[in-house]
């Protein structure tokens, strides 16, 4: 059955593999100049002699100015983020759902192989596949982006960073892509089980997936492990700006010292002395942007700042939860799947 | 008499609509079993609970005293040629050989590749170029190759031009005849199972109407024809099948065990098709179904 099930995947594995040879050119081919950048910067010594925000940001423009070099490193994160959805249109959803099309699978089932054996088996080589895909491209970005995501892991800073904890880079590194593809690739074939037609069930396939994409970083993700929380004095000084919450909400932001190098910021307070929150547009100075006049008022407050944050260093936890996480589920879906083409389907 | 398919009291029920209902048959081994009814009269459903493809509603289907499709060694046992003779539009003959190869076990590679040989298709060939008719005969290949003892064929005839028809049938014939397999065919052409089965079951409207060996059923089958007369009147062991009158003449068919002596009569034997014919006829039967053929699914 394992050589049937290859027989029947052997083009879809072909243009996956061609896929990921452009890939790994493209990636071999630029991936040394990044790695020489890194090597030229300084950075890897920054920490002991302290100088690491110049060399960063250095860095970071050389890169910049390397107009394909930038272009890859968004690609890169773009194609990630797409892989699995496609695994899960278009390996996923026709693997049963075009058999039950064709009424191919009447010749399947009536073969020596049980029908739960060919699904198992069905599952087995196509999942298997998806999860090897991904996980080889996952495994060339993240080579090819250490050293990108290596230095702006050692910058603190509250601006949008290009850490590999970030909200966006986080399911494009290490080995969560392989846990997307196997679910992504499960949640297809499901769908395909259940709705029963292919096309339906593709357009299904990519709402769903993409929906769960948005929803794991927002909602899930940072409630994973309890966030750590840090207090910063807030003096006149120190204060880097305000932000603005909605509409009549304003926090005061902590000098970019404040945040801890690489860190996934989920969220700044501003606290007062009695230890409420504090809105900065109680402030009429503040609220009218007269900054001279709002700093000063604000300096006499002594106020805290409370980030609450997850930090650099939990970055592999969080792989394996979230790896964990989407392998549970691709379980669960190969289990519905069973049930059903055991029960229900004829 | 062994029995390779036996079913009791078999149901089959789709959403609200029973597709199959009360169906009890025993299909003796050995035979060439026509399955015919009127399109939608449950065939293909009966066909699909022999296999193992539906699970029944109600009541119990056994094939070889075990259910159908319950593990690979009861799998093996039954080679089936579903509606359309279904392949891989993408693999060519040779992958369809090689896959049957490899998921059964009893696989007969000689066999398979012969008759791909004697058909005169090349093995390189892709199944979704083929037609119609070298499909149901790939699809034939496949089914006897695993080397089944039980052949169940749903109208595998049907789409077949008549040449093809002919072709295929005489096929099977040789088949039945080599490997002594039973064979269960369905069909709503009449005149092509006349020539190849000996043992019919006529499915109306989700019922089983008649079962039986066909020489028998032909014994046992009379068409009378006389001077008008109320059906009524007759024996009690002549069941009447089906009654046409005109002003002053009665023709009846009429089923009985014993021979018809009443010398108002003039008896004809009947032929299968007309026998047939007057079963699906029949307004309900025997069942006491008021059921149109036609609104039921198969």
């Amino acid at each position: 059955m394992i050589r049937f099930a290859w027989l029947q995947f052997r083009m879809q594995a072909a243009v996956a593999l061609a896929a990921l040879a452009v890939v790994a050119v493209a990636l071999a081919v630029t991936g040394p100049h990044v790695a020489h950048l890194y090597d030229v910067s300084g950075i890897a010594t920054c920490q002991a002699r302290g100088n690491c925000g110049p060399l960063i940001s250095s860095f970071q423009s050389k890169l910049d100015a390397e107009k394909i070099d930038q272009f890859l490193y968004f690609l890169g994160i773009g194609a990630m983020f797409v892989v699995p959805a496609i695994i899960g249109m278009f390996w996923g959803a026709p693997l049963v759902t075009r058999e039950l099309e064709t009424g191919s699978f009447r010749l399947a089932w009536t073969q020596g192989v049980t029908r739960t054996r060919w699904l198992a088996v069905k599952l087995g080589v196509v999942g298997l596949g998806a999860m090897a895909t991904a996980g080889l491209f996952s495994l060339m970005l993240t080579w090819w982006s250490s050293p990108i995501d290596t230095a702006a892991g050692l910058k603190t800073g509250n601006s949008i960073s290009f850490i590999r904890l970030g909200l966006v880079q986080f399911a494009t590194r290490g080995i969560t892509p392989i846990g997307y593809a196997a679910f992504a690739f499960t949640l297809g074939v499901t769908t395909g089980v259940l709705i029963r037609r292919t096309i339906p069930a593709m357009a299904a396939t990519l709402a769903a997936f993409t929906f769960i994409q948005i929803v794991m970083p927002l909602w899930i993700r940072p409630h994973l492990i309890s966030p750590a929380h840090r207090t910063v004095a807030l003096t006149t000084a120190n204060i880097s700006g305000l932000a603005e919450f909605g509409n009549s909400s304003l926090t005061v932001m902590p000098p970019a010292s404040a945040n801890p190098a690489g860190a996934w910021i989920l969220s700044t307070q501003t606290i007062d002395n009695a230890g409420h929150v504090f809105n900065a547009a109680t402030i009429s100075a503040c609220r009218d942007s007269n900054f001279r006049a709002c700093g000063a008022g604000l300096g006499r407050l002594h106020l805290t700042d409370l980030i609450t944050y997850q930090p650099a260093s939990r970055f592999w936890a969080f792989q394996w939860y979230e790896t964990a996480i989407f392998l549970a589920l691709a379980v669960i879906l190969t289990g519905v799947c069973c049930w059903r083409i055991r029960r229900r389907i004829s | 008499m062994t029995a390779v398919l036996e079913a009791s009291g078999l149901g089959k029920k789709y959403g609200r609509r029973w597709a199959l209902r009360e169906c009890t048959l025993a299909v003796p081994a050995g035979r060439v079993v026509g399955l015919v009814g009127p399109n939608g009269a449950g065939k293909t459903t009966l066909l699909h609970l022999a296999v193992g493809l539906l699970a029944p509603t109600s009541g119990t289907i056994a094939v070889f005293g075990g259910r159908p499709a319950d593990g690979s060694t009861q799998l093996g046992r039954v080679g089936f040629v579903a509606q359309d003779a279904p392949v891989y539009a993408r693999l060519t003959i040779a992958d369809h050989l090689r896959a049957g190869a490899w998921l059964n076990p009893g696989w007969d590679s000689a066999l398979a590749n012969g008759r791909i040989e004697q058909l005169g298709l090349d093995p390189r060939q892709r199944a979704g170029s083929l037609s119609g008719g070298q499909r149901a005969q790939l699809a034939l290949t496949l089914a006897i190759a695993k080397r089944p003892e039980l052949l169940i064929l749903d109208e595998p005839i049907a789409s077949l031009d008549p040449l093809a028809r002919r072709e295929f049938l005489q096929d099977l014939m040789e088949i039945v005849a080599e490997y002594g397999v039973s064979v269960v065919l369905s069909s709503h052409l009449i005149a092509d199972l006349e020539r190849v089965c000996d043992y019919l079951v006529v499915l109306v409207a989700s019922r089983v109407q008649l079962a039986g060996d066909v020489g028998a059923l032909l014994a046992s089958h009379h068409r009378l024809s006389g001077l008008r007369r109320d059906p009524s009147t007759l024996p009690a062991n002549q069941e009447v099948i089906e009654a046409r009158h005109t002003d002053k003449q009665s023709t009846l068919l009429v089923r009985t065990e014993a021979p018809v002596l009443d010398p108002a009569w003039i008896v004809k034997p009947v032929s299968l098709e007309d026998l047939v014919l007057a079963y699906m006829r029949r307004p309900g039967g025997t069942e006491r179904t008021r059921r149109s053929a036609l609104g039921v699914v198969s």
